[in-house]
């Protein structure tokens, strides 16, 4: 193959025509890859052409190019942001040194794993959201379902050309291996376990967009810090496309509840009897969807106290979020932090060497930020002139991993027998027959510029096309 | 940085041996030089010995081996009144490092190995002449012997008083052979290893501590006449010509030694040393008179000794470098060709002396407590004898080169492979790489003679990874870099626990629970705290135990 159709077919600014070793991988991988698209990804889509944004460099006009493709045909491209070869290692015990251009072989083990965890959860999701496209909501809200996909799937790549590129035979096997595994199979999961829950309906696909995307935004972040500049620089341009992902889960919400608000004040009532027997989500149910997708996602930061946390950090090989903004001293050997924990049956803090609690900086960064899109959504509330208020639960609620797995919770915080729990659970959680009601809204609505019934369209539509344009063209 | 160890040495430098020729019984006398120790800080008194004497000793070992084809029995006596050896000086271990003292125990445990290697192998036997007090380390020398004689004067008696006296364990093999070897019931064992002040006379001959014993006006007599019966049982050459070793053609580098066969060198940063070994080069002799006529300078003569030494030096002087990594270059072919003449030859005395000095430094390379890693690049010449390398390493990564295979590395599996050099438990590297398992030393065996690319070695289970060249670089790079990092102590006790698979013998005894034992003992405060035995001893203080049993 000569390098021109390479660097046409996969888009690059990594050398890939000059790389041998590069080209070699990719050329026994991106088949399997294609496979793997046919057989999980988007359910009967592969005729269409969708109007995607593909990039296909880095810079202003290059990274979001729009047109109309078939998605197997998507060009799936590999981009670093641009690099600083003068870079320095900003925090841990190599603070000062050059950053890596290669794996030093004493960290290989570790950044291998922080770099397949984090490839993993890419495919996962276009697996979790493959049946989603047969109950769209509308032709607009399709085509930014297959524009995640598209994207997560060249997420997939970035992970995967670093471990092409950077680990060798290895790296090869890991690079099949994430096209192995299967969100949700029993015997061959993915590896986190909230990527193997089911996204069964539009209104989980948002929340798990705003959520869950929005972990791995906090992830990509904590990465684009790491001593390993190939590392740093792929996931620093992973974040451009991860915003519209949380874009969609924003908006999706926000139009959820817009619609459900309209006809509130229409019915005048918020009996959500009424409201569902008019084919809308009421907000108790919002806010149950949402106190689930927010307890999972920060299960997803890990341990409150870690000593693989520790590790990455002192090894370079994994900053906190803003790494190079922060005024301290970037070791933190002396530095504590609070973690709560269950004592005498209440929520105390204690404090740990903050080292072992980067997973709790983390996700408590994370919080803030979750709850400010939530800020928005009750703004549509308040607009639409309803008393209702939506609200992020407690991080300690409904929790999985760490040292608060296994006590019971309230979104408020209070700690709760298993009784308690077992009375309340249904309040606070979706319950199978939410579940079963809003499953029951999924219908298919693709005709340009209609909208189900339960959401509101949006205010503009993609790349300042019309809300009505035609998106997607079936074939 | 303190002065670097040299192994090198001749007997005109000797401060310690005296060494003494009459047909075929040489005598080898201990006349240890109290004020020549090999640091400061110490005296050899009474016989007592450090690293520096035990160079001697392994030096003149060698000598007579090679320059002295005609010496049959090797008689180990003393010089001093009434003391025969009083073993490793004990001031010398109270002032010496934890690492110090492994190497120098593991030093001491090759060379004494090295005697009975010599007797096993090429009918060199040893009598210890025991001519006086012969305690500790001078035992454990006694015991390496085929045959201890013990003066019968009342007071002369062999001991090992390291547990009673200095809270340490005779380490250098004493435990392990009056086992193993002399078969000294353990309840008297115990006894006479918990008595400061040993065993002599007819009770040491009854509990198989010596052989014979014998008054002092006949001890000489007994000596010659035992050593008569020894040297008839011998096939070593009366008139044999002998090769004198005479000295290395050596420089040592601030990073780098370089001999005329071997390299190595140095990388600091890295924490790596490369061993580059060469192929033999030009005509080599083919059959005996050409063998003699080259002498020191044949190859593999001149191989054994250039690797030995640098094996020795490196562990000595070098402990950071803590993984090997092993390459060759050169003619394969040559190298082949060589074995041939080896094997064709293997029953002449020199041949046989040269392949137990190639057998003895494959075996330090065991033994050694680094990391090895065999590099099998282009141009290398890992077949037969150099092969061995390669099978004596913990890994092995062969460049396969599918695009050039006229280019392609290959590896020779020879008939030298499978059983020449075999490794202290007894068995060819071969043998434990398949743990004897038949089907697959067949397979090798099949394959014998061919070269053998990547692709092929790694089908037969000889080499552990076959990266391709666009593989090699960082494949190789990581590995070493991974195993650098890792902890030298666990990489150690790994590395001997995995190399050492198969049977237990005496030897994989000593080396491996002997040595093990005596190394924990070594750091525990009992031995080496401010009231430790070792570190109290002669200073008129009585040890302070932790009486809490581990
Ligand atoms: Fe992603
Ligand atoms: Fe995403």
């Amino acid at each position: 193959m000569s390098s021109i159709d390479y660097n046409e077919r996969i888009p690059n600014n990594v050398n890939l025509s000059g790389d041998r070793a590069l080209k070699r991988a990719l050329e026994q991988w991106q088949p399997n890859y294609l496979e793997w698209w046919r057989d999980m990804g988007p359910e009967e889509s592969q005729d269409f052409d969708v109007y995607l944004r593909t990039a296909v460099s880095v810079d202003q006009e290059g990274w979001a190019q729009f047109g109309f493709v078939k998605m197997p045909d998507y060009r799936w491209g590999i981009f670093l942001n641009p690099g600083n070869p003068e870079r320095k290692i900003h925090f841990g015990d190599h603070k000062g040194e050059d950053a890596w251009q290669s794996v030093p072989g004493e960290y290989r083990a570790n950044l291998r794993r922080i770099i397949v965890t984090q490839g993993d959860t890419e495919p996962a999701s276009v697996e979790q959201q493959r049946h989603l496209g047969l109950t769209a909501p509308s032709m607009y809200d399709l085509r930014n379902l297959f524009q995640v996909n598209v994207e997560e799937g060249r997420h997939l790549w970035a992970m995967v050309y670093l471990l092409h590129k950077y680990f060798g035979r290895d790296g090869r096997e890991e690079g099949e291996a994430l096209l192995e595994r299967r969100s949700g199979e029993e015997d061959n999961p993915r590896i986190l376990q909230a990527f193997n829950e089911k996204t069964p309906d539009w209104l989980a696909f948002f929340m798990f967009t705003y959520f869950t995307d929005r972990d791995g935004k906090y992830q990509l972040h904590a990465l684009s810090e790491s001593s390993f500049d190939p590392l740093a620089r792929t996931t620093r341009f992973m974040l451009t496309e991860e915003a519209h992902h949380m874009f969609v889960g924003e908006t999706g919400v926000a139009r959820i509840i817009e619609r459900t608000c309209d006809v509130m004040n229409e019915l005048k009532t918020d009996d959500p009897a009424s409201l569902r027997a008019a084919g809308v989500i009421d907000l108790p149910t919002i806010q149950r969807y949402l106190n689930f997708h927010f307890s999972v996602t920060v299960d997803l930061f890990g341990a409150d106290e870690s000593s693989n946390a520790a590790t990455f950090y002192s090894t370079g090989l994994k900053g906190r979020y803003t790494e190079s903004t922060r005024k301290d001293d970037h070791v933190l050997k002396n530095d504590s932090y609070p973690v709560l924990h269950v004592r005498d049956g209440k929520l105390v803090e204690k404090q740990v060497p903050m080292l072992n609690a980067l997973n709790e900086v983390l996700r408590d960064d994370y919080i803030r930020e979750a709850a400010s899109g939530v800020k928005r959504w009750n703004r549509v509330i308040e607009k639409a002139g309803l008393p209702f208020q939506l609200t992020v639960p407690h991080k300690a609620f409904h929790r999985k991993i760490g040292a608060l797995a296994g006590s019971h919770i309230s979104p408020e915080g209070e700690v709760l027998t298993a009784e308690q729990w077992q009375q309340n659970a249904s309040r606070w959680l979706p319950t199978g027959s939410d579940r079963e009601y809003v499953a029951s809204l999924m219908g298919r609505v693709v005709e340009p510029g209609k909208f189900a019934n339960w959401i509101a369209p949006p205010a503009i539509g993609i790349h300042r096309q019309p809300v009505d344009f035609e998106y997607i063209r079936f074939n | 940085m303190t002065e670097l160890v040299d192994y090198q040495t001749d007997p005109t430098r000797y401060k310690h041996w005296r060494l003494q020729f009459d047909g075929p019984v040489a005598t080898l006398a201990a006349d240890f030089d109290e004020d020549a120790g090999l640091r400061p800080g110490y005296k050899l008194k009474l016989n007592s010995y450090d690293l520096g004497v035990d160079i001697e000793l392994n030096d003149a070992i060698n000598r007579i081996r090679f320059e002295h084809p005609e010496v049959r029995v090797v008689v180990i006596t003393s010089l001093k009144d009434k003391v025969f050896c009083s073993g490793a000086n004990i001031f010398m271990l109270g002032v010496s490092s934890h690492a110090w003292k492994v190497n120098f125990c593991k030093f001491t445990n090759e060379t004494r190995n090295g005697l009975e290697d010599s007797s096993r192998h090429s009918g060199l036997k040893f009598i210890a002449a025991v001519n006086g007090a012969c305690a500790g380390g001078g035992y454990e020398l006694a015991l390496a012997c085929d045959e201890i004689v013990l003066i019968d004067d009342r007071s002369s008696a062999v001991s090992l008083p390291e547990v009673p006296l200095l809270g340490v364990l005779p380490g250098t093999g004493g435990l392990t052979r009056i086992t193993d070897k002399r078969h000294v019931r353990h309840d008297l064992a115990d006894v006479f290893c918990t008595t400061t002040e040993g065993v002599r006379g007819q009770r040491a001959k009854d509990w198989r501590l010596v052989d014979a014993i014998a008054k002092p006006a006949v001890f000489e007599q007994t000596i010659e006449a035992r050593a008569q019966v020894l040297a008839a049982g011998s096939d070593r050459p009366a008139d044999g010509a002998g090769v004198r070793l005479s000295a290395l053609n050596r420089s040592i580098e601030d990073n780098a030694l370089r001999y005329d066969q071997v390299t190595v060198e140095m990388d600091r940063a890295a924490r790596t040393a490369t061993f580059i070994v060469k192929a033999p080069g030009g005509e080599q002799p083919a059959d005996i008179a050409a063998i003699e006529v080259a002498g020191i300078d044949w190859y593999p003569l001149q191989l054994a000794r250039e690797l030995d030494d640098a094996i020795l030096s490196m562990r000595t002087n070098e402990l950071d470098l803590g993984t090997w990594l092993i390459k060759t270059t050169g003619d394969a072919d040559a190298v082949l060709a060589m074995d041939a003449t080896l094997l064709a030859h293997q029953n002449h005395w020199l041949v046989r002396e040269t392949i137990g000095h190639l057998r003895r430094a494959f075996s330090r390379l065991d033994l050694s407590s680094r990391s090895l890693f065999a590099l099998i690049e282009a141009g290398s010449c890992f077949a037969g004898s150099l092969l061995e390398l390669a099978l004596a390493c913990d890994r092995s990564y062969h460049l396969a080169l599918p695009d050039e295979p006229q280019s392609a590395p290959r590896i020779t599996v020879g008939d030298v492979n499978f059983g020449l050099y075999p490794m202290i438990t007894g068995e060819s590297r071969m043998e434990r790489r398949f743990y004897h398992e038949q089907p697959a030393l067949d397979a090798v065996r099949a394959k014998a003679q061919q070269p053998l690319d990547a692709d092929a070695a790694f089908e037969l289970g000889l080499i552990t990874s076959n990266p391709d060249d666009l593989d090699w670089e960082d494949e190789v790079r990581i590995a070493i870099e991974e195993r650098v990092a890792m902890s030298p102590d666990a990489l150690t006790g790994m590395e001997a626990n995995l190399r050492f698979n198969g049977q237990e013998n005496m030897l994989t005894r000593i080396f491996g629970r002997l040595t093990a034992w005596q190394n924990w003992i070594f750091q525990r405060p009992n031995a080496v705290g401010e009231t430790g035995a070792l570190k109290v001893y002669g200073s008129g203080e009585k040890s302070r135990f932790d009486w809490n049993r581990v």
